[in-house]
């Protein structure tokens, strides 16, 4: 068996340890150092720093994102090694443009810092994916897609995660997407069951087995047409 | 020579090295009559080189909930896993926005229902955060004391499953035991067992009853010794050991790159706790340590999540001894509901219990992404709010969801019966991954 030394989190800080955040002004506020390192760094591609409820965000230019993240993640004063979360805001106020939000975390410095980005909503829905620097960003960024239909340039394998491949009605977290979904319920039960319950498993997994000749020929030949099946 | 193959007809050459007799397929030539061929070298379907596609769930109990894992298998081993989730997906952070925040946090009992109230804890001090709103004492040390005693829920919960998936049964039944009794200290407190939207924003829904205490007194006496018989009959047992040393292995590297959170993070040894390294309720005044593994194999994360249970029952008997007299709510009736009984008899007290229940508080514009360290890892509600009663956005940073997409990593190389140990440790709750 291999054994690991425990890698020590805020082993980096000479500070002593944290306390709870008590008090913390609505705007305004001490930033995270890294937002100044970054305004530095990357005085053209940052827009604007904003410090709310004691929390940095740091606006980024949607093309440089990817240099930004990947320089936050290798410079060792920074060493944001932990991605919290990826995920899209979309306003009620149609004229504000849709944010791609990353959290990060910087384990030996215990520093959080959250990244947007602004897409302009005419504009297509794209950006750099950071799955190349955080492997964590895979179903990360594929639900982003499949809710928000943000997609992510880059990422080998950005399909639908946790609604089924062959959904038809959109992206659900969209501000324009109806409580109760595009399609009425009659209609939503139609499809349903005009689904093909044979079609359990996707093209790429029908490889694995061969089994890809022993299917019907109606399926075979709708499989070959791209048709995905499978979740 | 035309290229028709007669498959029914075959001839027997002879035996090949293996002793498998050789078949030759018969096709014609061009004056029609049946010809054999020159015996090719793959003939025979090669039984190594053979993959064969196996379907795990998603109405399996060893999935623990309605997980599909898609698996491609070289003999026994695992060559590929695709995992497929979604079943359970209900669209709660679209409903979020419509929903506002108090009721929000009946929502949140729902997504990873083993650890409802710390779910509720975590919420409420997100939408608190948003509010700008500084809880009472009393109310902080109670959000721990439910915080912990879910911790040691879910953890059982996962202990016993675990020990199902793996063969044993006995410390199924204790684990179980055990956590009925929380839910019974549970229940008489918020009214519910497993729903139980605990929580208001600046608040609790109640205080907790007289005597409730002796009862959680008498619970951190007597548990610790539940852990030690589980703990002599797993912890050094063969088969056990067996069944789980070695399997899952990820580096301290891996785990953090990947986002791997919580136990699973911990067992690999990496030192992250969100209640020591961006603590919460005054978790930085409490004594308790962290349980780090060394091999970030399936056993460590077993003896880190063992321990946990062990912590948690000292953070326990802490926040019992502190807890401190006092209100449990916030004093300030435009965000949290006045004493029924004023409510019905002074007309101030009800207008604002008309407008909380109606109208609802209205937290400044802004953002917030609270963190906690739920049972699974980190546990992070991010909420923007436009100056309504409702947020923009309500997202929930599932921590078993990042967890389950290192499986793949995880699983390739192992055994078939092993890919359901590696499952189990990972601890996950469909409700929160799906959503």
């Amino acid at each position: 068996m291999k054994s690991f030394e425990v890698v020590r989190t805020g082993a980096a800080t000479s500070g002593g340890q944290p306390v709870t955040p008590k008090n913390v002004p609505h705007r305004g506020g001490e930033a995270n150092p890294s937002a100044k390192a970054l305004q530095d760094k990357y005085a053209s591609a940052i827009k604007r720093t904003e410090v709310i409820w004691g929390e940095t965000v740091v606006y980024v230019d949607p093309s440089s994102v990817h240099d930004v993240i990947r320089w936050l993640h290798d410079d060792p004063s920074q060493r944001y090694d932990f991605l919290s979360d990826v995920t899209a805001v979309e306003y009620r106020d149609a004229g504000v443009p849709i944010e791609v939000v990353w959290h990060l975390r910087s384990l030996p410095y215990r520093r959080f810092l959250r990244i947007k980005a602004q897409i302009e909503k005419g504009s297509l829905l794209e950006i750099d994916s950071v799955y190349d620097i955080y492997r964590g960003a895979d179903w990360l960024e594929r639900e982003c897609y499949d809710m928000f239909g943000i997609r992510f340039l880059g990422h080998p394998d950005l399909r639908r995660l946790l609604m089924w491949e062959s959904y038809k009605e959109g992206y659900p977290l969209r501000k324009d997407f109806p409580l109760r979904g595009r399609f009425s319920r009659s209609e939503q039960l139609r499809q349903a069951l005009a689904q093909n319950t044979e079609a359990r498993y996707s093209m790429e997994e029908l490889t694995i087995a061969d089994a890809f000749v022993d299917l019907p020929p109606d399926m075979r030949e709708r499989l070959s047409k791209g048709e995905r099946t499978g979740e | 020579m035309s290229k028709r193959t007669i498959e029914v007809e075959l001839s027997t050459t002879g035996l090949d090295a293996q002793g498998r007799p050789q078949r030759v397929p018969l096709v014609t030539n061009d004056g029609g009559t049946a010809v054999a061929l020159e015996p090719p070298p793959g003939i025979e379907p090669d039984i190594e080189g053979e993959h064969m596609l196996i379907n795990i769930g998603p109405q399996h109990p060893a999935t623990h909930g309605v997980l599909r894992l898609v698996l491609e298998l070289d003999g026994e081993t695992v060559v590929r896993c695709i995992p497929h989730i979604g079943y359970l997906h209900c669209g709660f952070e679209k409903i979020g926005e419509y929903r506002q925040y108090n009721q929000i946090i009946c929502w949140t009992d729902r997504e990873d229902y083993l650890n409802s109230i710390g779910n509720n804890v975590t919420f409420a001090l997100g939408a608190e955060r948003l509010f700008g709103i500084e809880i009472t004492e009393r109310c902080k040390v109670l959000r721990v004391i439910a915080c912990e005693l879910s911790r040691i829920m879910s953890h059982l919960v996962w202990l016993g499953t675990f020990c199902i998936d793996i063969g044993a049964f006995t410390p199924f039944l204790w684990a179980f035991q055990r956590r009925e009794e929380i839910y019974r200290l549970i229940e008489k407190w918020v009214g519910a067992r497993l729903t139980t939207s605990a929580t208001r924003v600046g608040g609790m829904a109640a205080d907790i009853p007289s005597g409730w205490l002796d009862g959680l007194r008498q619970f951190n006496r007597t548990f610790p010794h539940t852990l030690d018989e589980i703990d002599r009959v797993l912890t050094r047992n063969a088969i056990w050991v067996g069944r789980t040393v070695g399997l899952g292995v990820m580096t301290p590297e891996e785990a953090v790159n990947w986002g791997l959170s919580g136990p699973m993070l911990r067992a690999s040894g990496v030192d992250y706790d969100v209640r020591k390294d961006f603590p919460y309720l005054d978790y930085e005044t409490y004594d308790f340590d962290v349980p780090v593994g060394t091999n970030g194999d399936v056993y460590d994360r077993y003896l880190v999540r063992f321990e946990e249970m062990r912590q948690s029952v000292r953070i326990l008997q802490q926040a019992v001894d502190r807890l401190p007299d006092g209100p449990v709510n916030i004093d300030d009736p435009r965000i949290i509901l006045p004493p029924k009984s004023k409510a019905t008899s002074e007309m101030e007290s009800m207008i604002h219990h008309f407008k909380v229940v109606m109208e609802g508080p209205r937290p400044p514009i802004g953002e917030s992404y609270v963190a906690n360290e739920s049972p699974k890892g980190e546990k992070g509600y991010y909420m923007v709010s436009d100056g309504t009663a409702k947020p923009v956005r309500w997202r929930i940073r599932p921590p078993s969801f990042v967890n389950l997409a290192a499986i793949p990593k995880m699983v390739e190389g192992h055994l078939l019966s092993d890919v359901i140990a590696i499952n189990a440790s990972i601890d996950i709750v469909m409700g929160e991954i799906d959503r």
